[in-house]
């Protein structure tokens, strides 16, 4: 490039006059790196984040003065708001990382064999376990699954299907809607539920499945929804034209033909509730052992124990937060877990639409 | 129920309206509008069951709602009538005016830090970042939000507290004079301005994700049209993109409004509350919101105490309820209008 600069000036001047070369940008953050290092080295106050904030806002204005003087303002303006759109985005990045390195850094002192063999029951101080909090999930959440994926699956079907008019209209809207109730108000209307039919004082791990439940069941539609009407119309018309009913053809054709999407559905709605601690807190209540029954009496499930166990520290406290720390390693593992499944699941079953 | 009329039936294809009939059309088709008998419709025992039951299940859902808010109504109503001496918490209307000024405020300022933000991302995430990446950095995104919010909760206090508490210490000292800034500041970072931040991370996921929707679906043309008049990129995305999604980003961060309005744990765990009404950010008094006195106070109480958080809750659900409705009947009418395709 730079020899045929210096062979044909006048041709390459019309092309790159008023531009900074492409290297601009890279030798500039470099400069401002080092620069912002230098200058709390100096200092004595290294730290990753002030470096990292005063090397970008040196950056902001050494390239915008730059390129103002170079390529002129509308240049300058658009180079000012390249780098500030980017680095929202590194700044997003920073709570994820620092979420990530605490939660497995402290989680990883207790997540031992122990942590998955006992209960809490009459463990004071160290030892003890979340046993009684991981069942407690499991049949919380498998409970609120079998509520939630028939109801759901079948308003989705109904909707896409045979919802005409303003009935189908109404649903939509308020599924939508439903999809912004706070989770600590399904909480209250289980609670409330359940202490209407059964006395006051009434928590029990059905109740917590019950607000799960209203808060899944949302999702649950939104996303077969979906799914449902990417399933070409073609493949119906066939079944109908083969003189196949109507229940027939949903039940045989369309929903096979969905089906890896709506198991994807189904394991990121898991996923989202799984983590709800506000509701189950309220009407599933907690206690320090393991509870099988469903239907009496509160049951501890995995995030009222990592919150229980923070807030509620015994002697030493040292053992209550790190186990409130492993329990939050778990819950993070078990989502990403859920999420992950469920995104390959979706990528590698993804129905052929023929586009 | 639309009826086919036979002739319509033999010359064109079926639909998806799952009209059949029981036997073939005969040669010749009646005339429509002729006297005689309507075409009889078959359904089968299974087709009735079957639409019944997804019919019965769609409208569950709208039943399940007014349930809500029937048994929120009825657990809350004790609160308002009984005589203020037998409510544990005092007066409900006394009560629940700090926790609603507390409940705003917190979200109002997630919004003011989280937007801008989230759409800045957005935008990095449509238009600035390389083609082969945006799925990825848009799925890296959407992790915050898989994030359980107790554990956004336990990182609040015992990561960022600490971490920007000696940055609260500094704007105390120097910009106390603002009163958003009043000191003293908390010793422990535990502020209503910490909760915000909390807040503010959480919202992110669902903002970008709605707004990065929209900004896709900006016509090609306006774009192409604007960069071949000359314009920068910043330029384009000023003139053709941002005035196109403008309806779109409102009821996104409608959405993230009622996501921040509604968050329990993460506050519950991160503020030190009080029952005062303040707008100072950095103090160790601190304006509670709803939710989270709720899930603080629900597992002591009992007795009217229990239908006062109740009808707390009540006034959160009327708060949301709102807030989703317009976001959503926003998005909605745009649907209709755009003709972006």
């Amino acid at each position: 490039m730079s020899t045929s600069v210096a062979t044909r000036p006048a041709a390459a001047a019309t092309l790159t006059a008023g531009r900074l070369p492409r290297w601009t940008t890279g030798v500039l953050l470099t400069v401002c790196l080092l620069a912002s290092l230098s200058f709390f080295a100096a200092f004595g106050t290294l730290g990753l984040i002030r470096i990292l904030l005063v090397a970008v806002l040196l950056y902001i204005v050494v390239s915008v003065a730059l390129s103002a003087a170079v390529e002129g303002s509308r240049k300058a303006k658009d180079r000012l708001a390249t780098t500030l759109v980017t680095s929202a985005f590194g700044l997003a990045l920073l709570p994820l990382i620092s979420l990530v390195v605490s939660v497995v850094g402290r989680g990883v002192d207790r997540f031992d064999g122990t942590f998955f063999t006992y209960s809490m029951r009459s463990v004071v101080g160290e030892g003890g376990g979340a046993v009684h909090a991981i069942t407690g999930t499991l049949w919380v959440t498998g409970i609120a699954t079998l509520i939630s994926v028939p109801i759901g699956l079948l308003a989705a079907i109904y909707l896409v299907e045979y919802g005409r008019g303003r009935l189908a209209r109404s649903i939509t809207f308020f599924v939508d809607v439903m999809t912004g109730i706070p989770s600590i108000v399904a909480g209250l209307f289980a609670y409330a539920l359940f202490v209407i039919i059964f006395g006051p004082g009434t928590k029990s791990g059905l109740a917590g499945a019950v607000a799960l439940s209203v808060l899944m069941i949302p999702v649950v539609v939104r996303s077969v929804e979906e799914l449902l009407k990417i399933v070409p119309n073609e493949l119906r018309e066939a079944s109908y034209a083969l003189g196949v009913p109507k229940w027939l053809t949903i039940t045989k054709i369309v929903l096979p033909t969905a089906l890896a999407g709506i198991v994807t559905g189904v394991m990121l709605a898991i996923a989202r509730v799984i983590g709800e601690t506000a509701p189950l807190l309220i009407a599933a209540g907690f206690t320090q052992s393991l509870n099988n029954s469903p239907l009496e009496g509160p049951m501890m499930t995995l995030p009222v124990f990592v919150y229980r166990s923070y807030v509620d520290q015994g002697n030493p406290a040292a053992a209550y937060v790190e186990r409130a720390w492993a329990g939050a390693l778990t819950l993070v593992i078990i989502v990403m877990v859920l999420n992950l499944a469920g995104r390959l699941i979706a990528a590698r079953f993804a129905p052929k639409t023929g586009r | 129920m639309t009826q086919i009329e036979p002739q319509q039936v033999a010359d064109t294809q079926v639909g998806s309206a799952p009209t059949f009939r029981a036997d073939p059309p005969p040669s010749q088709p009646p005339r429509a509008g002729a006297p005689g008998t309507p075409p009889k419709v078959v359904k089968r025992p299974g087709d009735r069951i079957f639409e019944g039951l997804s019919t019965g299940s769609g409208t569950l859902i709208l039943i399940i709602l007014a349930l809500v808010a029937a048994f929120l109504v009825a657990q809350g109503i004790p609160a308002f009538t009984s005589s203020v001496e037998d409510l544990p918490f005092g007066s409900t209307l006394r009560y629940v005016v700090p926790l609603a000024f507390g409940t705003v405020w917190a979200a109002f300022l997630a919004m003011v830090m989280g937007v801008p933000v989230a759409i800045a991302i957005a935008l990095f995430i449509s238009h600035f970042a390389p083609r082969r990446l945006a799925a990825g950095l848009g799925y890296v995104i959407d992790l915050l939000a898989a994030v359980p919010s107790v554990v956004y909760g336990l990182w609040g206090i015992s990561v960022l507290g600490p971490l920007v508490q000696p940055v609260y210490i500094w704007l105390t000292e120097n910009l106390g004079f603002i009163p958003l800034f009043a000191g003293p500041a908390s010793g422990t970072g535990r502020t209503i301005f910490t909760a915000a931040l909390v807040l503010a991370v959480m919202i992110l996921p669902i903002v970008t994700a709605l707004s990065r929707e929209v900004f896709l679906q900006t016509p090609r043309l306006h774009e192409e049209a604007a960069l071949a008049l000359g314009a920068t990129r910043w330029e384009m995305i000023k003139m053709a993109v941002l005035p196109f999604a403008r309806p779109g980003m409102i009821s996104a961060s409608m959405l993230g409004l009622g996501r921040a309005l509604g968050e329990t744990m993460a506050v519950a765990l991160v503020l030190s509350p009080s029952a005062i009404i303040s707008f100072a950010l950095l103090q160790s008094t601190n304006p509670n919101t709803i939710a989270a006195n709720i899930a603080l106070s629900f597992p002591e109480a009992y007795g009217l105490g229990t239908n006062q958080l109740i009808a707390t809750g009540l006034v959160l659900f009327v708060i949301t309820l709102a807030v989703n409705s317009i976001a959503r009947a926003v998005i909605n009418r745009r649907k209709e209008f755009s003709g972006a395709n």
